[in-house]
């Protein structure tokens, strides 16, 4: 613009001819630098963190929860397409007779078309098996916490570059197709945990079950979470600049829930086509056929569409309540200690043995040393 | 002369069991016609099966049993609540339907347990359902004792309990093992797989091999017990039945639907229907065939003859190896001591009482000498 102005004041090039090209081609240019001048590029921005994020890879919790014989293992495996219960040995009833819950893990690194994916999967055997259940989600409750309370010390501490994310980003709950509904173990368990975790109710060997009574369980089942008020792991609204289709999609997920799904790793041959599933005499119950079961909108919504919100979810909501809860109780032990208040807050460390602690107390000093230099230079520049 | 003396013959020692003594008639007597005289007689007083249920809720008891009858005859099929809360306790409900099929009629009662092991904490929630048993067979010991008893003492106690596994695919639970262990003494216990539909042909071969495996290393002897077998017939039979059928793999319909132009009960799911009395789907019939069939009769002979033949032993002995006193007794007892009946009688029937009573009766004597000197 300024160009273009020094030519009208000074006159200096002829009116007509190539003057007048160059008074159409500054039009464009001009239109050009404008629109250079208004873009400024970040529009990119998805993109860069798409690459940074495929070379830094992916990571996933999902708990597996429910009464052994429910198919928790046999549906991961068909998720995931992988093996991970090769080497697991069956307890016989005497067995479990004196079995508590367990928790175990199970981590394999998956990767497709370039992304990788660091899968854990948190298995608890033994829940819901005893004669007295009494409390048996304990273990699993105490196991979420230690995973938050792992990640809250990780974010206070110091070295902060590679915090192991091990928080549970979703727990699916396994419920019996054999009851009229939720039993009270499930309702319990439910209640236990739903403000800890994102929790997918499924229903689970959903073959034993015809369309009619598939329907009236999930009535049931949806009315009996409203009526005991348990907070189950809600579908975000989709944008309303999405497609019909989309929407259209959205509005079946969140029709469908609770799932009601059928796992199997071998396949069978049906109509001349090679698919997963299960062989009975009286037909053939194909895995991935919608008509047959939800394990399809199952997958799609933990892996393809909703992984990364379930893991915001987490970060968001239920960790950040742990923590809230956590500098809650710890404030109100600090002003009864009289401690001297840091500006953040540390969690008590459990057992520091001489050495730890001598390292500690060389970073308070290290940290009070800071402190003080930050507030000169604070001073300083109000000084200025 | 010769006098044909015939050889004086042995007497023959008659045989505990007349086996195999096959004396050939000269005419047609007409014994074998007692088989129809029994027949006409049972025809005219019928007789009654009581059938009780324990399992789970959800696992389809009330479906089977309405599928095993043909009729509606569960629990939730008489007007009950359909809403099916779930009781805080092990309840026991019975329901009398009398059924009849040419000519023959059977008075069935269902005996529901609703409850069972659907709560947090299921310890001993068996102990409402053996105290039941035990309770019917003291009802029917009661009327057995009575002086005055009845032509036919009403049989309630339990014939048969069905104990629904539920179709893990794994083994028997915690739960399963502990009912059994306490029961099966008491009453006799058929497991039946509930719900099979769930499961894959080699599934359910692997899983019935496991329990029996299961039920074999705890002790647990479910009907037809090993040991009432009376002779090679019956053994190889049962064996037969013990080692490969049961536990039977069951599923239950009351709905009907077209297969190959016949009318059959069924479960219609998207991938094919499933035929309830098709040997290739489910083992209904052999279950079928099996309580009410073959061994219907059995069944009430070994609660008869064994489990309720225990449980008065245990009485007994607890009673000093006498029968329990009954109201009756005792006031039969008191008028006719009074009234002069023979004191040896009175001291044969004396003896016949509970240490209890005699020392209540004792003090009763004395209090009535006490009124009759005071007069």
């Amino acid at each position: 613009m300024s160009m273009l102005d020094g030519c009208k004041t000074t006159g200096k090039f002829p009116a007509g001819g190539c003057y007048d090209l160059f008074l159409r081609a500054p039009h464009t240019m001009a239109e050009n630098q404008d629109h250079e001048k208004q873009y400024v590029g970040f529009a990119t921005l998805p993109n860069q963190v798409h690459r940074k994020s495929v070379k830094k890879g992916f990571d996933f919790t999902l708990m597996v929860a429910g009464e052994s014989g429910l198919g928790k293992s046999t549906l991961v495996n068909s998720l995931f397409l992988t093996d991970l219960y090769k080497d697991r040995k069956l307890l016989n009833a005497e067995e479990r007779i004196n079995q508590t819950v367990e928790i175990i893990k199970h981590t394999v690194d998956i990767e497709e078309k370039g992304v990788k994916l660091k899968l854990t999967i948190v298995d608890t055997p033994g829940f819901g098996d005893a004669v007295n259940n009494t409390e048996c989600w304990k273990p699993i409750t105490d196991y979420i916490d230690q995973q938050f309370e792992q990640y809250f010390r990780d974010e206070s501490g110091l070295n902060r570059k590679n915090i192991q994310d091990n928080r549970v980003h979703c727990c699916l709950y396994f419920i019996s197709p054999f009851g009229h509904g939720l039993r009270p173990v499930d309702v319990e368990f439910m209640k236990a945990l739903h403000e800890k975790v994102n929790i997918v109710p499924l229903i689970a060997k959903a073959d034993c079950l015809i369309p009619s009574e598939i329907r009236k369980l999930k009535e049931r089942i949806r009315e009996e979470i409203d009526k005991f008020g348990i907070k189950v792991y809600q579908f975000p609204e989709c944008d309303s600049d999405e497609d019909e289709e989309f929407k259209q999609q959205d509005r079946e997920l969140k029709e469908s829930a609770p799932f009601a799904v059928i796992g199997s790793n071998t396949v069978v041959e049906a109509k001349g086509q090679r698919v997963r599933g299960r062989l009975y005499p009286w037909g053939i119950v194909e895995v991935e056929n919608q008509a047959h079961c939800d394990f399809v909108k199952l997958r799609n919504m933990l892996i393809r569409t909703h992984m990364h919100d379930l893991k915001d979810v987490t970060c968001d909501v239920h960790y950040e309540n742990y923590r809230a809860q956590c500098i809650q109780q710890m404030t109100s032990k600090l002003t009864q200690d009289n401690r001297i208040e840091s500006p953040i807050p540390i969690l008590p460390l459990p057992t520091p043995d001489t050495e730890t602690e001598k390292l500690i107390k060389m970073k308070d000093e290290e940290l009070r040393r800071m402190q003080e230099m930050l507030q000169k230079m604070q001073q300083q520049m109000q000084d200025q | 002369m010769s006098e044909l003396v015939p050889e004086p013959r042995q007497k023959p020692v008659v045989p505990m069991k007349p086996v195999g003594i096959n004396t050939s008639l000269l005419g047609y007597i007409g014994i074998d016609t007692i088989i129809e005289q029994m027949r006409k007689k049972t025809m005219k007083t019928g007789f009654d099966f009581n059938i009780m249920v324990v399992g789970q809720s959800g696992l389809g008891k009330s479906t089977l049993v309405n599928t095993l009858f043909k009729s509606q005859v569960s629990r939730k099929s008489s007007g009950w609540n359909r809403e099916e809360k779930i009781p805080k306790t092990v309840e026991i409900k019975a329901i009398g339907h009398v059924i009849e099929e040419g000519g023959v009629k059977m008075k069935l009662t269902v005996i529901d347990t609703p409850g069972f092991g659907d709560q947090i904490n299921n310890e001993n929630c068996w102990e409402p359902i053996e105290k039941y048993i035990n309770e019917q067979y003291e009802k029917f010991l009661k009327e057995e004792v009575n002086i005055a008893r009845k032509k036919r003492i009403p049989d309630t106690r339990v014939h048969c309990c069905l104990y629904f596994i539920s179709p893990t695919g794994h083994s028997l639970r915690p739960l399963d093992l502990e009912f059994m262990k306490h029961l099966s003494k008491v009453v006799n216990i058929i497991p039946v797989i509930a719900k099979a539909d769930t499961m894959t042909l080699e599934e359910k071969t692997e899983f019935k091999q496991r329990v029996r495996k299961e039920l074999e290393v705890n002790g647990i002897e479910f009907y037809p017990q090993k040991e009432f077998d009376e002779d090679l017939e019956d053994k190889t039979e049962n064996d037969k039945i013990r080692q490969e059928s049961m536990p039977f793999a069951v599923v239950g319909s009351d709905k009907e639907y077209q297969v190959n132009g016949k009318r059959v009960l069924g479960r219609k799911t998207p991938w094919g229907i499933i035929e309830v009395e098709n040997l290739n789907h489910c083992e209904f019939a052999l279950l079928r065939d099996f309580v009410i069939r073959t061994h219907l009769q059995d069944l009430k002979e070994v609660t008869h003859n064994i489990h309720y033949e225990t449980y008065r032993a245990k009485r007994l002995n607890d009673n000093g190896g006498l029968p329990p006193m009954t109201v009756e007794t005792e006031g039969f007892l008191e008028a006719w001591i009074l009234e002069g009946g023979g004191v040896g009688h009175a001291v044969v029937l004396f003896l016949s009482l509970g240490d209890m009573a005699r020392r209540d009766f004792g003090r009763k004597k004395k209090k009535k000498k006490n009124k009759k000197k005071k007069k």
